[in-house]
């Protein structure tokens, strides 16, 4: 077992979660900083939401431990119940009690902390204020709307200032446009407070907008831990680079110090990382990394030139979806073009290909 | 873990006393020889050996027949008419159906003794008066007017389950056939009626289920018609001395009937192939009937007119007549019956004090004890939680009659003795009424999401708090609906009353049985009203309270 860096608030060490034959979390590992907003992002079924129940107290690990300030909280035969924590956490369904008023959901966690009435009263608005939501200190939540529902509920998990804050896809039940404000709305509460956060969502543009790093789930396993740009520029599993984004993907043989694709070949000295590439090799390379050009380009010394054409488009509005076939070899690209850059179907094009954004995966 | 293993010991011990043991008993009972206590299959030899035993189970079977294929040619085309057509006076006929729902059976016996008995009865003298005849065609006192009477109060459950069948298939699906051709005729007989058909199906059995359980109808109607069913036989194998081995030999077919038929029923509402039961309501267009309107208005009043406009007429003329035979004139009009019952008569006070004391406590424990194990059993906080789920959705399937029998097997003997107390109704009524409990309580936890226990747990609080500020006011509204539905039929049971009463513990239903020999109707009306007006009250409260379809939930457990 390696021992976390003493910086790490929150670490799960090899938890694993089964429900009787299906393993719902699979050895997952992760450590966050204090202070850090770390994301879950998976598809459902993924384990991602049985991964916070786990660390919010209400499932037990079937192996492996969480640790909150280097202490075990989680292990499959002691573990911590949820009200000795010091957690809070923001449930998909907000689970804003509808007896109680504004006031009163967002009071309750300092009413059992025991606070004198003046300091909850005085937290509370404070914190109100902060979601904008003070105006509403005494309706009761089935007159508020989503949007409003889910302030409260931010402002109830928070106000408690709570070790760990755990959001589960806090933002799947409100409309489009509302779940584009609050996506800001979150990450400016963490600017505010810095609290260690745990957000579990399957939408990647929630996670990109929340998150220091993201932690990508399949199958009950973490495929990758990294920055959001990271983890977009350089996938490292097939799954990662389909699930985050669009992409494609080549195969390619490395022979000696070429790099041979289905009908082309790179130079292996124009990769980022050359020496590590060995044997038969997937590249996942992002249709925005590729570019059209009328005419054969000056090939700059990363890239690769080719001919092709184009075979389907669609005009997205904000950008040229095209699908473009290499002259050589049965090879199909998604490319994406800005808007003015137009060609028609059946039009003979150059693809210009940066070996430096194309990211080797594993399968 | 210590205290929640604690809890579940608790249920464990309280379905005992309510259900495992009283069943136990009864099926240890019906083996047993009386006297020296060995194993025997002699019981089972006496309640099958004579023919008049055997006749009487017969004749149970086929008044349930007949009763379920009335019950069907009353309730469907009725559910039919307000459900998919344009028929005027919708909402008169839901009112009376209601109502009927509200007369408790063996007071519609009684009217109908006064509407149907010979020669003396309404229906008769209006027609020895219209046709000079000397004597009137009808004679309640037979075994078509047992099936009458029976299946005028089964008809609502048809009703019930077709119109919300029926309310499920979208007009959509007629327009399908009608666009290939199909007429209206040809559309209700090969697309709504066979959509509909395990709904009706249901309905049947439940109806065919109710008419072999009923006591108190028979025992009316069907003892001084000198015939027998089962349910009669087994009050006469109570006769003193009580032959318990016997009676609990003879509700076996019963009990065993009544088991396989509500597993037959349950697979055919679960069957899936209907599609109609599982999609989308879609859009629905009622059937303009035209010139059919009114002769299908017609034929509603005429079986809610049976079942209770007819009924309440000639109870309330009873009630508040000096003599019912004197008809309906002002002279005739008194206080002094209902005034006997409510004020005047000590056995009467008490048997309403009993009514409405045994009927709240029964609902208080049938509602705790459903309540927890719901509970217990959504949040899967003991092993084996689904197995108190079925325990306490048992007594569904137990005729009260058979129920009855076994805590009386049960409980007149050590170790616990409750027969002579109140305790052994209160706990039979609990009992009886246990899954109508359940099935809400049930409802009532399901509503109520997980996550708003979490979220007080998170917060730093316990299991405890999250009941005592979260849950329980959630509940509370629910609760009270639950609480009227297991009380209106507690207060109003006979047919396990009648085998567990004892001199110091009459409830009003058993009194007006009782009263029942001494050919008093003016009397037994005013208990019967005195019932109704009690249901009407609380069913008004509960459409306050909990809302308006509060007592179709109690059909649908």
């Amino acid at each position: 077992m390696v021992a976390a860096p003493p910086a790490s608030k929150l670490a799960l060490r090899e938890l694993t979660c089964r429900f009787g034959t299906v393993t719902a979390v699979d050895r997952a590992t992760l450590a966050l900083a204090r202070g850090e907003f770390v994301s879950l992002l998976g598809p459902s079924g993924c384990g991602k939401t049985t991964t916070l129940r786990m660390i919010a107290g209400f499932l037990d690990p079937t192996e492996g431990t969480i640790e909150l300030d280097g202490r075990v909280i989680s292990a499959p035969a002691r573990s911590l119940p949820p009200e000795k924590r010091g957690m809070s956490m923001i449930f998909q369904s907000y689970a804003i009690w509808p007896n109680m008023t504004v006031a009163e959901n967002v009071g309750f966690g300092l009413e059992v902390r025991r606070l004198p009435r003046a300091e909850i009263r005085d937290k509370v608005d404070r914190i109100l204020d902060v979601v904008r939501m003070r105006a509403l200190r005494d309706r009761y939540p089935a007159e508020l709307s989503g949007g409003q529902q889910q302030r409260v509920a931010l402002a109830r998990a928070i106000v408690v200032q709570p070790d760990v804050l755990l959001l589960d896809e806090p933002l799947s039940n409100l409309d489009a446009n509302l779940r584009d404000e609050m996506r800001y709305e979150i990450r400016r509460l963490h600017d505010e407070f810095h609290i260690t956060t745990v957000y579990v969502t399957h939408d990647q543009a929630e996670a990109m907008v929340t998150s220091d790093r993201i932690a990508v789930m399949n199958a009950g396993r973490i495929e990758q831990v990294d920055e959001p740009r990271a983890l977009y520029a350089r996938p490292r599993t097939r799954f990662v680079a389909g699930f985050i984004g669009r992409t494609n993907f080549l195969e390619a043989d490395v022979r000696g110090d070429d790099v041979v694709f289905d009908g082309f070949a790179i130079p292996r000295a124009r990769f980022a990382d050359a020496t590590a590439l060995r044997g038969r090799v997937t590249f996942s390379l992002r249709p925005q990394s590729v570019h059209l050009h009328r005419h054969p380009p000056t090939p700059s010394d990363r890239a690769a030139v080719l001919p092709g054409r184009v075979v389907q488009r669609a005009y997205l509005g904000e950008h040229w979806d095209y699908a473009v076939r290499p002259k050589d070899g049965a090879l199909q690209l998604r490319v994406t073009a800005r808007p003015h850059e137009v060609f028609e179907v059946d039009e003979s094009v150059w693809l210009e290909l940066d070996a430096a954004q194309m990211s080797p995966i594993a399968d | 873990m210590d205290r929640s293993r604690l809890i579940w010991l608790l249920f464990v011990v309280v379905l005992l006393v309510l259900v495992v043991n009283p069943l136990a008993r009864l099926f240890w009972v019906s083996l047993q020889d009386p006297q020296s206590g060995a194993l025997t299959l002699a019981n089972y030899l006496t309640a099958f050996g004579r023919w008049r035993y055997v006749e009487a189970l017969l004749n149970s079977l086929l008044v349930g027949l007949a009763v379920g294929v009335l019950g069907i040619v009353f309730g469907v085309p009725m559910a039919w008419a307000v459900s998919r057509t344009d028929m005027p006076g919708k909402g008169l006929v839901w009112a009376a159906i209601l109502g009927t729902f509200i007369v408790p059976n063996y007071l519609g016996a009684v009217a109908w003794i006064l509407l149907a008995g010979p020669n003396a009865g309404w229906l008769n003298r209006v027609w020895m008066a219209a046709t000079g005849a000397g004597a009137g065609p009808f004679n309640i006192y037979s075994m078509a007017g047992l099936v009458l009477v029976i299946a005028i109060y089964s008809y609502p459950y048809v009703f019930v389950f077709t119109r919300g069948a029926l309310d499920l298939v979208s007009s959509e699906m007629d327009d399908a056939a009608t666009t290939l051709g199909a007429g209206v005729v040809r559309r209700t007989l090969r697309i709504t009626l066979p959509l509909t058909l395990p709904a009706i199906l249901a309905a049947f059995i439940v109806a065919f289920l109710e008419a072999i359980a009923l006591f108190g109808v028979p025992a009316l109607i069907a003892l001084p018609a000198r015939f027998q069913v089962m349910t009669t036989m087994l009050w006469q194998f109570f006769e003193f001395p009580p032959k318990v081995e016997v009676a609990a030999a003879y509700s076996m077919p019963l009990l065993a009937i009544t088991v396989a038929l509500f597993w037959l029923q349950r697979r055919i509402i679960a069957r899936k192939g209907y599609v109609a039961l599982t999609g989308k309501g879609g859009e629905r267009r009622l059937i303009r009937l035209g010139r059919w309107r009114w002769p299908m208005l017609g034929w509603c009043v005429f079986v809610t007119s049976l079942s209770f406009f007819l009924p309440m007429i000639v109870v309330l003329q009873a009630a508040f007549a000096k003599a019912w035979g004197r008809g309906f004139s002002l002279d005739n009009l008194t206080l002094r019956n209902v005034a006997f019952v409510l004020v005047d008569q000590r056995a009467t006070q008490t048997a309403a004090w009993h009514t409405f004391v045994y009927g709240s406590a029964a609902a208080l424990i049938a509602l705790a004890v459903a309540l927890a194990i719901a509970y217990v059993a959504h949040r899967r906080l003991v092993p084996l939680s689904s197995a108190l789920t079925y325990v306490a959705m048992a007594p569904f399937v137990i005729p009260g009659i058979v129920l009855a029998i076994g805590f009386y097997a049960a409980y007149t003997r050590q170790p616990l003795v409750l027969y002579g107390t109140a305790w052994i109704l209160i706990l039979a009524f609990a009992t009886r009424f246990l899954p109508i409990a359940y099935a809400n309580s049930d409802a009532a936890i399901r509503a109520i999401n997980p996550e708003l226990e979490d979220a007080v747990r998170i917060l730093g609080g316990s299991r405890a708090l999250a009941l005592r500020r979260v849950v329980t006011p959630l509940l509370q509204r629910g609760l009270a609906g639950a609480f009227i539905l297991v009380f209106i039929p507690a207060t109003r049971e006979l047919s396990s009353a009648i085998f567990l009463y004892t001199t110091g513990t009459q409830v009003l239903s058993v009194l007006l049985f009782d009263k029942s020999d001494e050919g008093n109707f003016e009397m037994l009306s005013s208990i019967g009203l005195v019932l109704v007006v009690v249901t009407v009250a609380l069913v008004m409260l509960g459409f306050r309270v909990v809302g308006r379809d509060f007592m179709l939930r109690r059909t649908s457990t």
